[in-house]
């Protein structure tokens, strides 16, 4: 068949082209109208055309940690378990699996009939294999200390697979959604160090799920298509084909010219320049909280932030609504605590802080600090004044250092604002503990535990707790936390976490930015939710009458 | 020969400013905002070398650069970066000769136009294009016609090499395709361009058609077309010569700004790409390669001044 260009859509510009007025939305005219409805039947076919802002790194998951790497991985592989629409595990590889009383011992029962996308049988042997291949010192896998706690990984018979654990952990379950690798074509290159090159890395990825890897033209696009054998049926959309654009700006004029399928918006581009009617009918626009918080972070080590007044006296004194109003336009959740509202382990019944100078006044007074003839805030003779430091490039947090620099001045605390250079600032200054204070972001993950971030044992130079945080109730509960599988015991210890670190404070939470993706209108069965929209896009059709492109 | 000494000067402060910038390949696998244990990617330092004090690390690097093997990425693809600068090179070089034909093929005869009518309608109306087009910022350009003739037009691709489904459209519309995809990139690189050759060679015509075998030409009843075309271009033609040599670098090396905001898979994207990533061995490949051609660049500019100039050569030739 040969491919269609849908000529309707470029005369209609050009006629608006050349009428003296009304053009200056020429391009809305030429978007199909296309309202999404239920009634529309599944069809196969069509191309889901989609953008990528870097250029993917690798074509095994294992190995790779940039978010363009993982997204198409996701497709092409899939793991023991994977998340439903309210991010509950469900089984994918897996068809069901079971933990032992003591949390100790975890069994999978592997789905039988699934096959790798060159038609060898999947089976418990490519797990142990996966396993293996993660752990093994020669491979340059990220993810391997999220198996530290993993004593053994057995098969027992094609479809079953034990894994026992040295102590209980919690993200036992969740770390199986990692991507199965195929052992019968991989295991040579493991075995001799080689991973990274193995044809399947670059240019013959073989995984088991729903698309199968076509094509990679370095730095312009992938191409992927449907697998006819995929385990949960072929997906309708034959083919997607990633786009390399690096320039979110070019990204936005391709969207808007129909060059591209799908993007991530800015709170700006959402607000203000996605409203108008004819957008809305060509676009499907989402909104749902992120999976990150942006925060302004304190060094606990500083006797001046060590003391918690001051830290709750900044809390009372920073606007969040303003900052959300000011940097996100209003598209954030606050954060009350490091975890996302509307997840399971969020709890809404911890002290909070609302905008209150008053308040804010009266904690520093308690903790020393007065006011000296110029208005600055002093304590023993020295003017309370620091630097804030924040990643040169995210226009955000500079915003958000701006407002609290602002906010602060009030109180007579004197704020400096220094962007540094991402590797430069982590090297040189979060890394050597040399900061007073940061506005930075921490993205969580799906499972609850945070240990790595909050546990005073993390506060090596290499580790996370970079504001040097120590609490042992904290501790406790992070330890109760991430050793328990039984989720009604862990929620317990998490909304206590989240009570403790709203009281104590170690840093201030600001908000969880609202992600805001766009699919074109012509894809039905986009189901959003708190697990974004993407989740089974395999499930995504287009109604044969609104396919577009129909080549191939 | 002289050239040796020079290159490897060149690799040795760049090496070392590299790897003395700071943040490293292994602290960018952390990514930002994302809790990953880092004590496991200790090992990343010995897989790649890292642990090597600098100087061995330049050892080692030299050894294998003298054996023309540029090494591998440290990507997680790994891939051989003398693969990656091959699949890359063709766009940039495709992009940037036909930009600077271009360039050429217009600056020539506006700046000689510009020079013999100085002070005419023409000459003025140029000199205020060429400021515009000085004061024009190349990225603000791009995105202008990216929006009028792209978005609103729907004329011409806003970016990429060629459309997502090239392979499924027929011949004569995939080259068409290819061409229209270089349209907008050409035009805004060449945009800024112009204007300064253009101004060298209104310049450098000026000063030569002052000089006196100008006016014996001219006296001996020559047609001006032949003075100006013959006589008095040639010798305008050295310091054009000059600058096109000097601006091979960008040739091969690419324009970061053009690539970037035009999508298109060339050799400045894979630069910049590898610097934020600290990935060293694309890098110092990069720079290898830009080093020895701008090297290569100027013996050639150095040699066609004799084509041009015919004294230089004479005069070579009778010193030695």
């Amino acid at each position: 068949m040969r491919w269609r260009v849908p000529r309707r859509a470029v005369a209609a510009v050009a006629l608006c082209a050349m009428a003296a007025t009304g053009c200056s939305h020429g391009a809305d005219s030429a978007m199909d109208s296309v309202v999404p409805s239920a009634s529309a039947a599944p069809a196969y076919g069509d191309t889901f055309i989609d953008s990528l802002l870097g250029n993917i790194s690798s074509l095994i998951p294992t190995i790779t940690s940039d978010n363009a790497s993982h997204e198409v991985g996701s497709q092409i592989y899939s793991g023991l378990v994977t998340f439903d629409k309210d991010l509950k595990p469900v089984g994918d590889l897996a068809e069901s699996w079971e933990f032992s009383k003591d949390c100790r011992d975890l069994t999978f029962r592997l789905r039988p009939g699934v096959k790798w996308h060159d038609g060898q049988p999947f089976t418990a042997d490519d797990v142990v294999f996966t396993w293996q291949t993660i752990i093994d010192p020669r491979v340059p896998s990220p993810y391997k200390s999220e198996y530290g706690l993993v004593e053994s990984v057995r098969a027992d018979g094609p479809d079953v697979v034990r894994v026992h654990y040295s102590q209980p952990f919690a993200k036992a379950l969740t770390n199986w959604a990692t991507a199965m690798l195929p052992k019968h074509l991989l295991e040579r290159y493991v075995r001799e160090g080689r991973i990274r090159e193995a044809p399947q890395n670059w240019s013959a990825p073989v995984g088991t799920g729903p698309y199968r890897f076509k094509e990679l033209r370095s730095g312009e696009k992938v191409v992927l298509v449907s697998n006819p054998d995929y385990w949960e049926g072929r997906p309708y959309i034959s083919r997607i084909v990633y786009r390399i654009i690096p320039s979110q700006a070019t990204t936005f004029l391709e969207l808007k010219a129909k060059g591209v399928d799908a993007m991530l918006l800015t709170a700006l581009q959402y607000q203000r320049q996605t409203s108008y009617p004819a957008f809305r009918q060509a676009y499907q626009r989402f909104r749902h909280p992120g999976n990150a918080y942006t925060y302004v972070g304190f060094n606990l080590k500083d006797p001046r932030f060590a003391d918690r007044r001051v830290r709750q006296a900044f809390a009372y004194a920073i606007d969040k609504r303003q900052v959300m109003e000011g940097v996100r336009l209003g598209l954030a959740r606050e954060a009350t605590g490091p975890y996302k509202p509307g997840t399971w382990v969020y709890t809404d019944k911890v002290k909070t802080y609302p905008y209150d100078m008053d308040k804010a006044r009266r904690l520093l007074a308690e903790a020393g600090w007065t006011r000296n003839s110029d208005g600055l805030l002093v304590k023993d003779g020295r003017p309370f004044s620091f630097e804030v430091l924040t990643n040169q490039g995210n226009d955000e947090r500079k915003k958000i250092a701006e407002i609290v620099q602002a906010q602060l001045r009030e109180l007579g605390v004197t704020v400096e604002i220094r962007p540094l250079e991402w590797a430069a600032l982590l090297k040189e200054y979060i890394k050597k503990r040399k900061f007073e204070a940061i506005v930075l972001g921490w993205g969580i993950g799906i499972d609850p535990d945070q240990y790595v971030v909050w546990h005073s044992s993390q506060t090596g130079p290499d580790q996370l707790n970079h504001i040097s945080y120590a609490n042992p109730e904290v501790d406790r509960l992070l330890e109760a936390g991430r050793t328990s599988c039984v989720q009604s015991e862990r929620v317990k210890s998490y909304h206590q976490l989240q009570e403790v670190l709203a009281d104590d404070l170690p840093l201030v939470f600001l908000y969880f930015a609202d992600a805001l993706p766009v699919v074109a209108s012509r894809i039905h069965g986009v189901d959003p939710g708190p697990n974004g929209v993407r989740w089974q896009s395999f499930k995504w059709f287009v109604p044969r009458p609104l396919q577009r492109y129909t080549a191939g | 020969m002289f050239a040796i000494p020079l290159l490897l000067g060149i690799t040795f402060i760049s090496f070392m400013v590299i790897h003395l910038a700071p943040g490293d390949p292994v602290e960018i696998i952390s990514g930002e905002g994302i809790p990953i244990d880092l004590k496991p990617l200790q090992d990343f330092y010995k897989l790649y070398g890292l642990d090597q004090p600098l100087h061995v690390q330049y050892w080692n690097w030299l050894k294998r650069i003298v054996r023309l093997d540029f090494g591998q990425s440290f990507a997680p693809h790994g891939r051989p970066v003398i693969h990656m600068i091959r699949e890359r090179l063709p766009v940039t070089l495709a992009l940037n000769v036909i930009e600077m034909l271009i360039m050429v093929a217009l600056s020539v005869p506006v700046g000689v136009t510009s020079a013999t009518r100085q002070y005419s309608t023409f000459d003025k109306s140029t000199t205020v294009f060429v400021f515009v087009g000085f004061a024009t910022p190349d990225f603000w350009l791009a995105v202008m016609l990216q929006i009028l003739l792209g978005v609103h037009l729907g004329w011409l691709p806003i970016s990429g090499l060629r459309l997502p489904v090239w392979e499924y459209l027929p011949f004569w519309q995939q080259q068409w395709d290819f061409l229209s995809h270089l349209i907008l990139p050409i035009t805004v690189a060449t945009f800024g361009g112009l204007a300064g050759y253009s101004r060298y060679m209104r310049q450098s015509m000026l000063e030569v058609i002052r000089q006196d075998y100008v006016q014996s030409a001219r006296a001996k009843g020559l047609p001006e077309s032949v003075v100006i075309g013959k006589h008095a271009l040639r010798n305008a033609m050295l310091p054009i010569v000059t600058v096109l040599g000097l601006s091979v670098p960008g040739l091969i090396g690419g324009s970061v700004i053009i690539e970037t905001i035009f999508a298109l898979p060339g050799m400045g994207q894979l630069m910049v790409q590898a610097v934020f990533e600290r990935d060293y061995p694309v890098i110092m490949g990069n720079l290898v390669i830009v080093a020895s051609l701008t090297l290569f660049a100027n013996l050639v500019a150095d040699l066609s001044y004799g084509l041009i100039d015919p004294r230089i050569r004479v005069g070579r030739r009778g010193r030695a």
